[in-house]
């Protein structure tokens, strides 16, 4: 297995290779940094499905609240909201928010001090009702006051690296919202339920003008090195400017995703890796055991939020742009799950490779499937059909397609990824111990194909 | 009244719009899901190819040179419903069948959907190209403008052809649906695989066949339901992929598995859509002198922008407070 990873690792590097020297070191380089920040946020996938089998379709929201943290983070100081009116009426806001979460818990609160059924609920709905006013009436003419005076609140001009940090914990924080709501439903219903709240996230961030500007979008997100332009300053030429300044960002990304690496394969081989192994493959019986399943399975996913959420900000602050309009599930939640599904759930190696090859796959379908139309359009325009209209938009969407295959086929014939995840008799296991390998997948059949050669 | 007649044209005629749309498509989710057990999240864009098909029938059809005061979509139709439930077979065939012979998860099924949901969408993009299409080229999107009988109303009720068509048509697809369910043969071996799928096999039903004509049923609905959408809107190549989280919110809201909750949740959902971005200030505007002056002029308890977060806010309520749905469905 072990030289299998190898192999595919060696290939995977000399396709690199070869796409610098097709398309150039600037090109390559902005698309290792980039594959490199999927490939984090593919792992913090992997704990949550591949370690706790739990099932997320909300990675865009968390990848915005990233990407949000990054940018409120690191913008400069907007000095006319904070001379403005602003802060205090952003702090009546906040405080009529505390006030209402007070309203709430104080409501759920009543059924403990014995107020029957139906009173603590109706109690609940008027408290729910009350402070959704209350929050209303003061955030927004907060909200249409730092519109028309400061336009948004700025950032706090921070060091972006903290950005990365911040948007880890937000997500975080998210991530416990969500859990908490969704984790006890069945799978599916996580996924819609995912889906669902990481939606809600994407039409707040995306309309909340004066947190983050909205459609307006905030750049240029300062980067945590130094940027070509900082090179052209010294005195060093175009591309080698960029390849610089993308090679510092990229040594930075790799030293992240290092160290989440090693935690990770830490954390899987002890003891808490075991137990989450073990809710996953048998819930009931773990409980059995004792483990707090709920717990635990709230805390893997927490831990696979703030993965995802350094994520998007790393991916935010490399593009320098912070769009709102510009997440959609398909370039971002499904292609993560097939970075995952391809590259074999469970296991952090294959994660990793799947992030960095289906990525590089990704990009580079651009380029090909547009020569690949134009030919095809030179072929009909010159046998008399006419050129194909609009190519450039209609090549794009063939990527969409291409993933689709990958994703069905990946299913039907190596259903536990190309890496997939190892069990076989753990030093700890105690001899005479016969393992019984369930992935989260492995009910698909017995893994196929690619995979059979290697057992 | 012409305060009312606001409200009515705004909530009422909308919402029934907006629910029948989503009524037809959570039918088939629901289905679908009661049969074969997983979220079959391809179904937004299956209804968009259907809509396509139409379009392409259509143009066949204007290409041979026939003429009709109604829309050719609409004649188009019924051939574009066979072609999309054929589609809808292979694709069972092609994707979810050998998946399902390997006794695959719920979940394996789901992401599997994804993949198709992509496939269709990146073929119908790399068809079509990102522009909008018009099932009205040839003929004007009528408009009824009624006369409301009572004293001091000036405004009129309005609605469009289209949407006439859409409410008599999700009523006649729901009450063809009942029938089937209910009277014939077929129908009541799909309730009992519902039911019971293992009860069902071992009592002699073809669960083969059940999966069959469930596909069959739930292309139709879904060319159906995109049509209808793609009539009252624009055609476009995202047409239902964004309201394709409603459609299974108003499925789980009404009982997941259970074809009357689907149509009860898709109009609750679309009137709560409808109501909630309601601006209650027009409506209490004969009592403007009365009322207080601090009130703010939007009186919406939602703003505009966060249209689609209130189906979302439903579902997460329906599944924290009661996940069985109205019509107690499959349970979470």
């Amino acid at each position: 297995m072990i030289r299998r990873a190898l192999i595919l690792y060696l290939a995977l590097f000399l396709v690199f290779v070869v796409v610098g020297f097709v398309m150039g070191s600037a090109y390559t380089t902005r698309m290792l940094v980039e594959a490199a920040a999927y490939a984090l946020i593919a792992l913090g996938l992997n704990i949550q499905w591949g370690y706790g089998g739990l099932f997320n379709f909300g990675i865009l929201g968390f990848l915005m609240i990233g990407g949000f943290a990054a940018t409120v983070v690191a913008m400069p100081v907007n000095a006319s909201f904070w001379q403005s009116d602003g802060p205090w009426l952003l702090g009546r806001a906040i405080g009529a928010a505390v006030i209402g979460a007070l309203l709430i818990l104080g409501a759920g609160r009543l059924r403990r001090l014995g107020a029957p059924r139906w009173l603590a609920g109706l109690a609940q709905v008027v408290a729910w009702i009350a402070a959704y006013i209350l929050v209303r009436t003061q955030i927004d003419p907060a909200a249409a006051y730092i519109e028309s005076n400061a336009g948004w609140v700025g950032g706090l001009g921070l060091p972006v690296v903290l950005g990365w940090g911040l948007g880890g914990l937000l997500a975080a924080g998210a991530g416990a919202i969500v859990g908490k709501i969704s984790l006890g439903l069945r799978t599916d219903y996580l996924a819609i339920a995912t889906i669902g709240i990481a939606e809600i996230i994407r039409a707040v961030i995306k309309n909340a003008d004066w947190l983050t500007r909205g459609t307006l979008t905030v750049s240029p997100v300062p980067w945590p090195v130094p940027t070509p332009q900082d090179y052209q300053a010294l005195g060093a030429g175009g591309t080698a400017s960029f390849v610089l300044a993308r090679l510092g960002f990229f040594v930075l990304v790799v030293l992240v995703v290092t160290l989440a690496l090693v935690l990770l394969q830490r954390a899987y081989r002890g003891p808490w890796g075991r137990m989450m192994r073990a809710i996953r493959d048998n819930h009931i019986a773990a409980e059995a055991m004792g483990k707090d399943v709920k717990a635990r399975q709230l805390q893997v996913f927490v831990f696979g939020t703030v993965l995802i959420g350094i994520g998007g900000a790393i991916l935010t602050s490399f593009a320098q742009i912070f769009d709102p309009a510009g997440y959609q599930s398909i370039n971002h939640t499904f292609l993560v799950w097939v970075m995952l599904i391809v590259g074999g759930a469970g296991n952090n190696f294959g994660a990793l490779f799947g992030g960095l090859f289906i990525y590089t796959i990704w990009v580079l379908s651009e380029p090909v499937s547009q020569s690949l139309f134009s030919a095809v359009s030179d072929l009909t325009a010159r046998i008399g059909w006419g050129a194909i209209p609009d190519i450039a938009s209609r090549a794009l969407q063939m990527r969409v397609f291409v993933l689709g295959l990958v994703i069905v086929l990946a299913l039907r014939f190596a259903p536990r990824g190309v890496i997939p995840e190892v069990v076989g008799r753990s030093r700890e296991a105690r001899p005479g111990n016969p393992e019984v390998r369930t992935g989260p997948k492995g009910d698909a059949g017995e893994a196929r194909g690619m995979d059979r050669a290697e057992r | 009244m012409n305060e009312f007649v606001f409200f009515f044209n705004n909530v009422i005629v909308s919402g029934l719009v907006l629910g029948s749309v989503y009524a037809l498509g959570a039918v088939g989710v629901t289905l679908v899901y009661g049969i074969l057990r997983f979220a079959h999240f391809a179904h937004g864009d299956m209804m968009t190819m259907g809509a396509f098909f139409t379009l392409l029938i259509a143009w066949g059809l204007a290409a041979l040179g026939l003429t009709a005061p109604i829309p050719l979509g609409i004649i188009a139709l019924p051939v574009a419903i066979v072609v999309t439930a054929v589609v809808a077979l292979g694709i069972d065939r092609a994707f979810y069948a050998p998946l399902r012979r390997h006794g695959a998860k719920p979940v394996t099924l789901l992401i599997a959907s994804i993949g198709v949901t992509m496939m269709i969408q990146g073929l119908i993009r790399l068809a079509f190209g990102t522009g909008t299409y018009t099932f009205f080229a040839d003929v004007p999107k009528r408009l009824y403008r009624l006369d409301v009988p009572i004293e001091g109303a000036t405004r009129t009720i309005n609605f469009t052809q289209p949407q006439v068509i859409m409410v008599a048509a999700t009523i006649a697809a729901v009450l063809a649906l009942h029938f089937f369910l209910t009277r014939s043969r077929l129908g009541k071996a799909m309730r009992a695989v519902s039911d019971n799928a293992d009860l069902a096999r071992v009592s002699g039903i073809d669960t083969r066949l059940v999966v069959r004509v469930t596909w069959i049923i739930a292309g139709g609905l879904a060319c159906l339901a995109g049509t209808m959408l793609a009539l009252d809107v624009t055609l476009k190549p995202d047409l239902a992929f964004n309201i394709v989280l409603p459609i299974f919110a108003a499925a789980i809201v009404g009982g997941i598995g259970q074809p009357y909750g689907a149509i009860a949740g898709g109009y609750l959902i679309g009137f709560a859509e409808t109501l909630a971005v309601f601006n209650w200030n027009a409506v209490l505007r004969p009592f403007r002198d009365v009322l207080p002056d601090w009130l703010p002029t939007n009186l919406a308890l939602v703003p505009t922008e966060y249209k689609l977060t209130v189906a979302f806010v439903i579902l997460v309520i329906t599944l924290l407070v009661r996940p069985s749905g109205i019509f107690k469905g499959q349970q979470s």
